[in-house]
């Protein structure tokens, strides 16, 4: 079989100041002249890529056999549990915040703090933007999304990285490399597994702070 | 001459189209390795290349685009190589049609980033680079291919590896995104700097985009290069219909667009991604037997930085003096100390004021030339996308510094001098650049202008001989003070002009120097610099904290009608009136800011600006060290009790100490000029662990340390182990902080922190960062794990 691997760019998501905010250790969902300094810095020196693959996914006794790779990570199967495909998905918002993140982290780290945070917003935004656009296309198919699980949660080693990666050829395509400790450069990108799973499926399904097992969070909701 | 240069001279070269679509459609999957399939799968390889060959292509590209020694091991690598030309030139052999056809050595980007912004050092890209040019070189390939580079500083690594282990012609094509900018942010204009500096034989543009988007990036180049411009886009973007990619843009519609740019003066044309035989067909169909289009590109003095060119013709040029440590003592001071920050506060201040190039100055005797100049014009370029200018008397830290700077920059200077001519004048043609020569030799600085011409002109052929052109040279006619000499100001001047209307040359000035001796020198700088603008000066190396000095600027491009409207003049004497009100200084918000004077003030509220104000009129009061102790330590410990207590989040904590850190620079400058020790607390080295190059967090620890009056040596990111030891040992410092924001890194970080226990037992480690837990750091032996900043700061504080 021929696997499709597309890649696309997006439109602006609109902000969500709180989970800018959320990132930066602040609180509350007003912008402070400081975020909106921050933002109107960043907001022209990012763009917005994905690219993915949807993919088989089967389980082969202890394993779980993703097309393009095997794990035994048991977090994982839960997370798939009845999911047949699977969407590998890599994200990113360009090169922008890290270049504004170096020169500011030196003369000004409070700024610097405001645009690590607001890009990790602007990455976690697009996934949602993608991932409700894909949802629709796959309602057709009386399909849906599962939430997204990525290398480094649970037990799914961030060593997957490295097959991610050249799988989907994110260097050429959205500009994404990994670096030797397995981090992607530009910073501001995410990899991600998102199961297909069928929409009749009633499932046990914990998502956002209910499927985590940090108890203790200051930030749960 | 190469015989693909030769062919190029009077004809249209075609290139291929793309290779991954049509090996994946030949059952190669992702995630393989396409330059293995040279190896596998050679007569799949041979069929796409003669494909093309067929279709019209003069030059195949080998199917290397990923070879490189950071995917392969040489072994491999070289068998590779080797394969991939034998499968086209069978190719070229098999083909049925008749002509010349040429082989590219194909190199791509090396599929990691380069530092600051990933991990991999400049030369170690150069040495990836070179391995592959050098395993090719037995290997006879006809030309070399650098192409879809989105980052300027990876481009000019391959291109400096190419010419340095290679005497093929290289092309060099960049890959541009929809904002017509590369990822890391380099215009069009700034890569026809960087590269035809360099001595690329022929640059352009392939990938990201169809013919018709890429059309604007492409005209830059047809107006701004000296060299041949090529072209190889996609066919337009991919989508996804079922379980294909297909691409919007047909062989009809690609093959027009683009040869519509080869009439408009481009010369090599091909196809990249989801192109076929079918697009080169099309495109070699659309062309015919056309003769190139020639294009007239005047010669002008352009410089760049990582982001922007430059061009001196355009306007004069104000070059910011500050980033020299002669007579600075403040700046002398941070350089010994490695006080990073206090440079690249400079280097953004001078931008702020309306420098547009910075002159980079690192000559002290107690410095270690070679190595701090390219660090500091490294970390320099960090914080500002100006040109920089590279100043050093020491031939070996100017070709460092030139090797690494991310652009074409201003090389400051060569001179009559034999010696100054063969050391300089070929760094100049290796690494580009626009070079200051001062019109002195063996004999000195001639007395009249006649003699000092006469340098220039010695200079020019000399420059002449390296195939260095006039645009690239910036002639300093050296301005002496009029305190000893009353012709001194006489006799530059006359030489400015002579130069710009005799030679044809281009002319700068370190203007200051005139009114050496004198009392208020501005009136005289300003005076006099008008003078040399008006005479054709084109740069200064001037201070863009003097307003007269720019105030001269801006009304001489006013008066010379390069300032339609006066909008930029009236724009620059809003900011800077001559004789505001006193009642009315501090504009519309002075009651409000009466109101909350006070440093401790300014200092809780994180106002930056204020803080320094408040510091400055205090000082005349009060001692430094009262002032530190009565004023910003008390608020610093309110702001961070209210952190601790969770009434005050991060960004205000940081916006405070950011307040703290403007108003002890003030102290410290006043402490520095009265030559009195600031008071310091115990040394503490920082560092981000190795392998991580996280360093907010870090930077966030530094700032609240050195707010407390720590001080602080911060290693930077991405640390050895060894290195860090090396700094506890030579400062015994005896706190160190380690930061690492992954579980990958924390090896490291123990390691770190085991070297440290057994070699410097006086150092107590705290820990931190995104992984780490009081678990993880008492099983790696730390002394002590911060959860964030503050805690650091109170645990260093216990220790005294």
């Amino acid at each position: 079989m021929s696997v499709c691997i597309c890649t696309k760019e997006y439109a602006p998501p609109p902000l969500n100041v709180k989970e800018a905010l959320r990132y930066a250790g602040g609180r509350g969902d007003t912008p402070t002249p400081e975020l909106q300094e921050a933002w109107e810095l960043l907001a022209p020196a990012l763009r917005y890529s994905v690219c993915w693959a949807r993919l088989p996914v089967q389980r082969k006794e202890d394993v779980l056999d993703l097309t393009f790779a095997q794990t035994p990570s048991r977090d994982l199967q839960r997370a798939l549990l009845g999911c047949e495909e699977l969407l590998l998905t890599a994200a990113t918002v360009g090169l922008g915040p890290d270049r504004l993140a170096a020169r500011y982290g030196r003369l000004a780290p409070a700024k610097a703090l405001l645009i690590g945070a607001i890009g990790t917003e602007r990455v976690e935004s697009l996934l949602d933007v993608f991932a409700r656009e894909q949802n629709g296309r796959l309602q057709q198919e009386g399909l849906r999304l599962t939430p997204r699980f990525s290398p480094g949660y649970g037990d799914l080693p961030l060593q997957l990285q490295a097959a991610i990666i050249p799988y989907l050829d994110t260097p050429k395509r959205i500009g994404v490399v990994l670096n030797e400790s397995l981090l992607m450069s530009p910073a501001k990108s995410v990899t991600a597994i998102i199961g297909i799973r069928r929409t009749g499926d009633i499932l046990k399904e914990k998502s956002g702070c209910d499927g985590c097992r940090r108890k203790d969070c200051e930030f749960r909701r | 001459m190469s015989d693909v240069l030769s062919y190029l001279k009077n004809r249209i070269l075609l290139l291929d189209g793309g290779m991954g679509t049509l090996l994946q459609a030949r059952g190669m999957r992702p995630g393989e390795y396409p330059e293995r399939w040279n190896l596998t799968h050679p007569d799949v390889v041979k069929d796409i290349h003669r494909a093309y060959f067929d279709a019209g292509s003069n030059v195949v590209c080998s199917n290397t685009f990923g070879a490189n020694p950071l995917k392969f091991s040489e072994e491999e690598l070289e068998g590779i190589l080797r394969a991939a030309y034998d499968n086209a030139r069978t190719a070229a052999e098999q083909s049925s049609r008749p002509g010349p056809k040429f082989i590219a050595l194909d190199i791509g980007p090396s599929g990691r980033m380069l530092k600051p912004y990933g991990d991999l050092a400049f030369e170690d890209a150069v040495r990836a680079f070179g391995t592959v040019v050098r395993l090719a070189r037995d290997i006879p390939f006809d030309l070399i291919l650098i192409e879809t580079m989105n980052d300027s500083l990876e481009t000019k690594a391959a291109l400096l590896a190419a010419k340095e282990n290679s005497a093929l012609p290289v092309f060099v094509s960049n890959a541009y995104g929809v904002d017509g900018k590369l990822m890391t942010g380099a215009s069009p204009a700034a890569m026809v700097a960087l590269l035809s500096g360099m001595g690329a034989d022929a640059i352009g543009v392939n990938c990201s985009l169809g013919p018709k988007a890429l059309e604007p990036v492409v005209r830059e180049y047809l107006r701004l290069s000296p060299l041949p411009v090529l072209l190889k886009p996609n066919a337009g973007l991919p989508r996804a219909e079922g379980d294909r990619t297909v691409y919007d843009v047909l062989p009809g519609e690609f093959a027009a667009d683009t040869a519509r740019l080869v009439q408009m003066g481009v010369r090599i044309a091909g196809g990249c991604c989801g192109t076929t035989p079918d697009y080169i067909r099309a495109l070699a169909e659309a062309i015919g037997d056309r003769a190139p289009t020639e294009r007239e590109v005047e010669p002008k003095a352009v410089v760049s930085s990582y982001t922007n060119a430059l061009c001196l013709d355009d306007r004069p040029v104000l070059i910011g003096e500050r980033i020299n440590p002669t007579g600075k003592k403040r700046l002398k001071a941070a350089l010994i100390e490695g006080d990073m920050a206090f440079v690249l506060s400079e280097a953004a201040r001078q931008q702020e004021k309306g420098a547009m190039a910075l002159d980079v100055n690192a000559g002290l005797p107690e410095l270690n030339e070679k190595e701090v100049l390219p660090r500091l014009v490294q970390e320099i370029q960090t914080v500002t996308d100006l040109p920089l200018c590279i100043d050093t008397a020491a031939p070996e830290a100017m070709a460092a510094a030139l090797r690494v700077y991310n652009g074409k920059a201003i090389v400051n200077s060569v001179n009559g001098k034999e010696e100054s001519l063969r050391a300089i004048l070929p760094l100049v043609k290796k690494y580009g650049g626009v070079v200051i020569a001062l019109t002195l030799d063996e004999t000195g600085i001639p007395d009249t202008a006649e003699g000092r011409l006469g340098i220039a002109r010695r200079i020019l052929k000399a420059a002449e001989g390296y195939g260095i052109g006039c645009q690239d040279i910036l002639f300093d006619p050296l301005a002496m003070t009029i305190g000893a000499s009353p012709d001194a100001a006489r006799v530059t001047l006359e030489t400015v002009e002579r130069i710009t209307r005799e030679l044809g040359c281009r002319t700068s000035l370190g203007v200051s120097n005139v009114s050496f001796g004198l009392p208020e020198r501005d009136y005289v700088n300003a005076a006099f610099f008008t003078m040399a603008l008006s005479r054709g000066l084109s740069a200064a190396i001037m201070n863009p904290d003097s307003p007269r000095m720019l105030g001269a600027y801006r009304a001489y491009l006013a008066l010379n009608g390069q300032d339609p409207q006066c909008g930029e003049y009236v724009a620059f004497a809003a900011r800077n009136p001559l004789a505001a009100p006193a009642s009315n200084a501090e504009g519309p918000g002075a009651k409000e800011t009466a109101e909350q004077a006070g440093l401790a003030r300014a200092v809780e509220k994180g106002m930056r600006a204020q803080a320094a104000a408040e510091a400055k009129r205090m000082l005349s009061e009060e001692p430094p060290m009262q002032l530190i102790q009565r004023e910003i330590i008390p608020a610093l410990d309110r702001v961070g009790q209210g952190y601790e207590q969770g009434k005050v989040f991060l960004p205000q904590l940081l916006m405070s100490a950011e307040a703290a850190s403007a108003a002890f620079e003030v102290i410290k400058a006043a402490a520095v000029a009265a030559r009195e020790e600031t008071p310091v607390r115990a040394r503490v080295v920082l560092a981000t662990v190795r392998g991580d190059i996280h360093d907010i967090g870090k930077n966030i620890v530094r700032l609240l340390m050195e707010n407390y009056g720590f001080q602080v040596t911060d290693l930077g990111k991405d640390v050895p182990p060894e290195q860090v030891l090396d700094a506890v040992l030579r400062l015994k410092a005896p706190v160190c902080g380690l930061s690492a924001l992954m579980t990958t890194t924390v090896p490291a970080m123990e390691e770190t922190v085991r070297l440290i226990h057994e070699q410097a037992p006086f150092c107590r480690v705290i820990v931190g960062g995104a992984v780490l837990t009081q678990e993880y750091a008492d099983q790696i032996g730390a002394d002590f794990y911060a959860a964030d900043a503050m805690e650091g700061v109170r645990y260093a504080e216990s220790l005294e």
